[in-house]
């Protein structure tokens, strides 16, 4: 049961916002210690557990590289965000008629969830794309359409802006078989004795991903209903 | 014949630029710092397999204390905006063609390795995925460099600029996975799968299937990182019950139950990257409540998608 001790010392560290990499090594070393403490250890066979672990978790550490390999994407796709990849990116969900509010956050969630799967994933994002792009061209399209838009619902607008990436990045990235979620799953499943490749991992994220497609679509057009009954029609506008 | 062991050395001369531009790039507050942190991580990829178990731990150690210490962030010489768009307009719609060639040969690749001869033999079949999406990337630098001729230090310029914005977290997985080796050894797993059997009855599948999906939720919800959940879950319900007691298909249920836990991700403000930043962004006026706008906005899609996720768990890892 003393072994439990790692998983507090996770969920302890990720409540007071401590480093996650050095939440992750304290829970390794006290995981370790836990599983070594009986009531006659001495010093120092703790020390020798802790060192152990330390080893432990260095073999592991050193077996799971392949996992880090994915960045080296970064280099191509830096070398295309020096071209304007994002630029052209924004250029085309520009030339979208922008219909509603939640029309644009659609089209936004989908282009998120294709590029995803497609292992595209720094192509978008809060930073990146939310905040400057989607957020503000969805405040505008409800604006358009609604008049001023009240603080709840222009909150609520931008609450979803958030939400439609979030979702459309995690029901999208696994399906790419290169992906670190999937990575994870092929160490872990190896270090159990079972040999599975990326590939059969992530063609089984398609279901879900077509389920969370259908469910956010519904979502986000049930959104559009409720802004039109709740913010009525554009105020005719007072004659010139 | 390519395997990891290449791989390793690419990325680890990878580590080793970003290393030495951070330390020569006076623009980082923590240039030092930071280029001992991708120094390590370079000795790490090219060194790792013969410096011994316990030197690697060492290693992890020292990057998880400088990641606490507190990485800085480099200018890398890159483009204006506005030389962006000019190029954007340019090139037009052309431009994703590069980044789409990476995916591609990653998938074709893979298929080659298994089907043909000509790809077994040119890498290691066990690998075949992580191979060729390294070869996409070569491939796709091939073609920017002759297609749109960049200096030719720019490449690891901007792969330094991307991989320092994402910095420490670059090694998280990497981490987590090895914290889910050290909880095997240590049968947290098998713990936490007593504390299932001793409170909940797993005599059925749609039992078995529930408690894994919820758990995996609930688990990612407390840790704010499926990732996390992952081992520990699988290790306690999904690979002794649902896989050897039921008879289900590992990759399907890994598959599926990681996805289960990307549902708990949507709904806890210990995620915070995902959740608490954005809120941030937006000025959202409830963005310090645990139950910020975001999600708020996420929960209604969340709970559903984790009930689909139970169903189709149910009808797929089972085939018969």
């Amino acid at each position: 049961m003393l072994v439990l001790l790692g998983i507090a010392v996770v969920v302890f560290g990720f409540l007071v916002r401590a480093n996650p990499l050095l939440v992750v090594m304290s829970a390794a070393i006290v995981t370790g210690l836990a599983a070594a403490w009986t009531p006659a250890a001495d010093l120092q066979t703790m020390w020798q557990a802790g060192v152990d672990t330390l080893a432990l978790f260095g073999k592991a550490f050193n077996d799971s590289r392949f996992i880090s390999l994915v960045w080296l994407v970064l280099i191509a796709i830096g070398l295309l965000e020096r071209c304007g990849l994002q630029e052209r990116a924004r250029m085309v969900i520009a030339k979208i008629p922008a219909a509603t509010a939640a029309g644009v956050m659609w089209v936004y969630f989908v282009m998120r969830q294709i590029l995803s799967a497609l292992g595209l994933t720094s192509l978008g994002g809060h930073a990146q794309m939310v905040r400057p792009l989607v957020a503000p061209m969805a405040e505008g399209a409800a604006e358009a359409k609604h008049g001023p838009l009240p603080d709840r619902e222009r909150y609520l607008i931008r609450s979803h802006a958030a939400a439609a990436d979030n979702i459309g990045l995690f029901f999208g990235e696994d399906i790419f078989i290169a992906i670190g979620s999937i990575l994870l799953m092929v160490g872990f499943l190896e270090q159990n004795g079972i040999s599975v490749s990326p590939l059969q991992l992530s063609v089984w994220a398609i279901p879900t991903a077509i389920a969370a497609f259908l469910i956010h679509s519904l979502r986000l057009w049930l959104l559009d209903r409720h802004l039109k009954r709740t913010l009525g029609a554009v105020p005719a506008e007072a004659p010139q | 014949m390519i395997t990891l062991t290449h791989l390793y050395i690419l990325a680890g001369l990878f580590f080793a630029a970003v290393a030495v531009f951070s330390a020569i790039d006076p623009s980082n507050p923590k240039r030092f710092r930071t280029a001992v942190f991708w120094g390590l991580l370079a000795i790490s990829f090219l060194f790792g397999s013969l410096i011994g178990d316990l030197a690697n731990g060492l290693l992890a150690l020292g990057l998880a204390v400088l990641a606490t210490w507190g990485l800085g962030q480099g200018k890398a010489r890159t483009t204006s905006t506005d030389e962006r768009r000019a190029s954007a307009e340019k090139r037009g719609n052309l431009l994703f063609l590069p980044a789409l060639i990476i995916p591609a040969i990653a998938l074709l690749g893979t298929l080659a390795a298994q089907n043909t001869p000509i790809g077994a033999a040119l890498m290691e079949q066990k690998n075949a995925t992580l191979i060729s999406l390294i070869l996409g990337v070569v491939i796709a630098l091939a073609v920017i460099m002759i297609w749109l001729k960049p200096p030719l230090i720019s490449p690891l310029q901007e792969g330094r600029r991307l991989i320092d914005a994402v910095g420490w977290a670059a090694i998280l997985p990497q981490m987590l996975a090895s914290l889910g080796a050290v909880f095997l050894a240590a049968g947290v797993g098998d713990q936490v799968g007593k504390l299932f059997a001793d409170y909940i009855p797993l005599d059925s599948r749609l039992a078995a299937v529930a408690a894994y999906c919820i758990g995996m939720a609930l688990f990612t919800i407390f840790m704010g990182n499926a990732f996390a959940a992952f081992p520990v879950m699988t290790a306690a319900v999904g690979l002794p019950i649902i896989v050897m007691q039921f008879g289900g298909d590992p990759a399907t249920v890994c598959a599926i139950g990681m996805l289960a836990g990307f549902c708990g991700t949507l709904m806890t403000p210990m995620a915070a990257n995902f959740n608490v930043v954005p809120a941030n962004l937006l000025e959202l006026p409830d963005r310090k409540a645990a139950l910020n706008g975001v999600i708020r906005a996420q929960i209604p899609t969340a709970l559903p998608l984790l009930a689909v996720n139970i169903v189709l768990m149910l009808v797929l890892a089972f085939p018969k």
